[in-house]
Parts: structure tokens; sequence; C-alpha cells
């Protein structure tokens, strides 16, 4: 049982603290795995997904389902998978946060007594045989000739892809705070230690600074090596209520705390969106609902689209002050052995990219205490985040193996 | 690829917010949305105020006058029209009333660029439209 200082004492715990867990994780072959659309990818985890959990197909009656960028799964799952008891359904997207978001939504259903057990589903198939990740998402732009309006400076500027938004916001943090690319390449590294462990990582040989900065230029300052993977696949979780966990067969997972924030416009006068994120107001609202702080932490599953996400993400949850996040990862602080395990699995950069699934599927398995040989050995507490758009989406778990 | 090279850089077509804004950058003028309620000042991409929602807007001249916010070099080949110029930056301009632009830094190499310098604008002419490019003040 873990002991949390913060939350002893005569303080109530929050109502929704422990009011859920995750029962059920499925994961299907991820990366270039060819043959399947995305929506028997998302099939396949749902169905491995209820056997984890030990739940026959009638007892679902909540499906959340979010497609990835080929938007290959839509509400039809539902009858693909042939789901006929539902009394909660939706298809949601707030982009890489929507993942955390779903069990976000399930929780509160169950706790509202909407429903019992819950699934929630990405699903994605944007590479075709033969073809490139950057063809993938949209490397060859197809720019209209004559984009409309003030949007259209962006394309004339040449201004492409998700690629390019975050290398501005990792720039800005480099001038305002002296961020190295060494220290976004320590990010790299740490991550592909992890992977190396972990057998459905898509890059397991071992990699080093050097090779860091000698992988090309996407756009200054991201190398390749800054930028996560385009993968296949699916992952599903099954979200039930906690008292009914206990009793069914995986350790549950008990959701702690959760939040979002979600600034907006990015470029809009005044605002400060390269270097401080959503994830401020998310931090607030989760560790207070889950009663304990970033000390608290034992294992970190940062959404990491780019290396710079992971540095912008730790500071704005408080684990070092906001400016200092290069220093506080260059000492191999996130990597195996290190004292903030982070993105054990490889995350996005070296395992796999089934957006906001990424981190909370790694998250399971470390609570689980099911991850063979990367497996931390103190997880009592896990902080889970997933982060869309151009850093304007944000979404939390906080998650332990204990209930209390 | 020599067909590829062929193909034009996308140039914006002027829409309804942002019609003014495109005349005037036919004559050198740099124009900003002014709400007329609360003060905001706004790139015209939109018919309200995106702080207050009032619908009172008016035109401002700016100064042309910003410095750099960030900036990025593009190696990665997204559209062909802009294959001959990679690597090349793309650059957030804040101008000296608030508004951020999305652009290009003419009359500089890109090793030299640097976040916080002043830039002025250069507009950069087309058929139809005119871009507002920045070159160091």
């Amino acid at each position: 049982m873990v002991r949390i200082a913060h939350n002893q004492g005569v303080r109530m715990s929050h109502p929704l603290r422990s009011a859920a867990a995750i029962t059920g994780l499925g994961m299907t072959p991820m990366g270039r795995v060819f043959g399947k659309s995305a929506t028997e990818f998302a099939a396949d985890a749902i169905r491995l997904a209820l056997a984890d959990a030990g739940l026959n197909k009638a007892e679902v009656d909540g499906l959340l389902i979010n497609a990835g960028v080929s938007q290959g799964i839509s509400l039809g799952l539902q009858n693909y998978v042939g789901l006929d008891n539902l009394r909660l359904l939706n298809h949601m997207n707030a982009a890489g946060s929507t993942a955390a978001q779903m069990v976000q939504y399930a929780t509160l259903a169950i706790a509202a007594g909407m429903a019992k057990h819950v699934v929630c589903v990405f699903a994605d198939a944007p590479l075709t045989q033969g073809s490139s990740a950057g063809a993938a998402y949209g490397m060859r732009a197809n720019a209209p000739a004559r984009p409309q309006g003030m949007v259209g400076l962006y394309t004339a500027a040449g201004y492409f892809g998700a690629n390019t938004p975050y290398a501005l916001a990792a720039r800005r943090h480099m001038a305002l705070y002296g961020t190295t690319q060494d220290h976004l390449g320590a990010i790299a590294v740490a991550q592909r230690r992890w992977a190396v462990m972990n057998p459905v990582a898509q890059m397991r040989q071992p990699m080093t600074m050097v090779d860091y900065h000698a992988s090309r230029w996407i756009i200054e300052p991201l190398h390749l090596l800054d930028c996560c993977l385009v993968s296949n696949g699916a992952v599903a979780v099954v979200v039930s209520p906690a008292d009914v966990a206990r009793d069914m067969p995986q350790p549950p997972v008990y959701i702690w705390g959760m939040g979002q924030g979600h600034p907006g416009d990015s470029n809009r006068a005044g605002s400060d969106w390269e270097t401080e994120t959503g994830a401020r107001f998310a931090a607030r609202t989760a560790f207070a609902m889950a009663g304990i702080g970033p000390a608290d932490v034992d294992v970190c599953e940062l959404y990491d689209c780019y290396t710079y996400t992971v540095l912008v993400t730790l500071e704005d949850y408080g684990f070092c002050p906001k400016g200092e996040g290069g220093p506080f990862v260059a000492d191999g602080r996130l990597g195996p052995g290190g004292s903030l395990p982070t993105n054990t699995g490889g995350g996005e950069l070296s395992a796999y990219y089934m957006w906001g699934m990424t981190p909370l599927s790694e998250a399971i398995i470390q609570a689980r205490g099911a991850g063979g040989a990367r497996q931390v050995a103190k997880h009592d507490v896990i902080l889970c985040t997933g982060n869309g758009g151009n850093l304007s989406y944000h979404a939390c778990l906080i998650l332990s193996p204990h209930a209390s | 690829m020599s067909q590829e090279t062929r193909i034009p850089k996308p140039i914006p077509q002027p829409d309804g917010p942002s019609q003014p804004f495109f005349d005037a950058g036919l004559t050198g003028k740099l124009l900003l949305m002014k709400c007329t309620a609360c003060g905001a000042v706004r790139l015209p991409s939109r018919r309200h105020c995106d702080r207050c929602l009032s619908t009172d807007l008016e035109w401002v001249p700016a100064s042309g006058r910003g410095a750099v916010r960030t900036f990025g070099v593009m190696h990665q080949r997204y559209h062909p029209g802009f294959n001959d110029d990679i690597p090349y930056n793309v650059t957030i301009v804040e101008l000296e009333e608030g508004p951020r632009l999305p652009t290009n830094l003419v009359g500089i190499s890109n090793d030299q660029i640097r976040v916080g310098m002043p830039v002025v604008v250069d507009w950069e002419r087309h058929d139809d439209v005119a871009l507002p490019k920045f070159r160091p003040a």
C-alpha cells in the first residue's frame, strides 16, 4: 500500500479518486503492419482487451472511439464489432489528448451510473506498403494553389505539417532558456534505451548521442530522431468500476486523478504557447484530485510527438522550474536507472505511435508490474499525459496499482 | 524533378475578412484589425474580436516593424514549390502592435537569424497579392 503524505490526516479525498480502474488492455501488432484496415485493427484490439479483462462482449455497455490521422474508424465500429448493449457511445476527437480523455469520460460515466464496462479504442492505418512515413502524414502537402485568406500566409511561408510548430516552439525555448540540441538529444537517447528492452518497439537498435546528431534535419532544431514514428495498429482499454475491478483477472489500475488544459490559438498576441502549455492546468486539476504532487510520481508516461514535448511537459507538471527542463533531462534521469523513469516503453519516438494510447498502454503495463526487462521497481504513482495540436490540447491521468 | 520544380508556391487568395489586408499590401501598407470595443489588435482572420466577441472592428495601420519571435530552418520537402529554397527559414514575426505573422526573412542567411532580432516588412509582390516578408531592420 502506497503512503502519500499529502493525502493523510483529516482531508477528505476526492469522490472520484479511485472510483474507476482500467481492467483490460488490448494491443495489436503495431508499426509497419499491413493487410488490415483501421476498423479491423480496432476490432482486434477490442477482442484482445476483453480477453485480457475476462469480459464477454455482452458485458460491454460503453464504447468510446478515437480515429487516428487516417480517420479509418467511426461510430460504425459498434456494428462491426457487434456491440448491441451500449448505454454510452461516442466518437471523440481532441487530437493526441483523446486517449486520456476517453478514460476520463468513461470514469465520469461509470461514477454517474451510466455505464459499467467502457471500452476506449484508438486505431490507425496511415501506412501503406512501399510508402514513407512522411507521405502518410502529408509530407507531400497537397496545398491548394490559392489557400483562402490569412491561413494562406502559413502555406506561402512554407509552414507545413506538425513538424513546423514544434520546431518553432523548441527554438523559442532554446532562445529564452539556453536549452540545447544535446538536451533534446538526451530525451531521444534515454527513450531508445527503454525501447531496446521493449519487444514490441519499432526501434530496438541502440542509439547514441552521436547517432542523434547525425540524423538528418527535418526542420531545425528538430532532427529526424526528435520526431515520433508513424504506425499502423490499434490499442483498446477497458474501464470498469473500482469495486468490480477488484474481482477481475488483471491487477486493477486505479484512476487517482485526471485533468485537462486547452490554451487555444497558438498565435494570438500575448500567448506563450511555445513554452507554457495546457499541461499546467491539467496538472493542477489532476494533482488536486489525486491528493499528490509531482514529487510523489514514480514513473512518467508523457506524450512525446517530439522530444521537445517531453521537455516542456516535465516543466509544466512542476518536475523542475520553468526553463530548466534541459539541464533536468541532461543527466539521463529519464532513462533506465534514472531517478524519473519516463516513457519506459520507448514512447512514440522509439516504440509505436498510437497517439495518446502510447503513453496510456505503457502506463498500464508498468502499473501492473508487467514490464518485463524494462519494469520500473517502484511504480506506485504513474503520470500519463496526452497532447495534441500545436501544444494546443492536453489531458492527463494519474494512475496507480493501489486503490488508496 | 524538373517538372516538380515548375509548380509554383501556393499564394493566398484574399477572402472576406482579409481582403482589405491584401489590398493594402499591394500599396505597401500593413493593416491590422482593431476592436473598437476593447482595443485588441489582431490579424484579420475573423469577423469578430476574439477577445470580447464584438463585431465592431476598424482597420489600423501597423508600423511594419517587429521582432523575430521564433524561427525554424526547413530541410524537409513538402511542397514542390519550395524545393529550390531548401533549406529555407520559417519565421514568426511579432509586430510592434502585438499580432504575429508567419513569414520568411529575406536578405539574411539562415545561420544569422536570432530570436528577438528587429525586422521590418519587405513586401513580395505577386500578380494580385503582396506577401509580407521581413528583412533585418
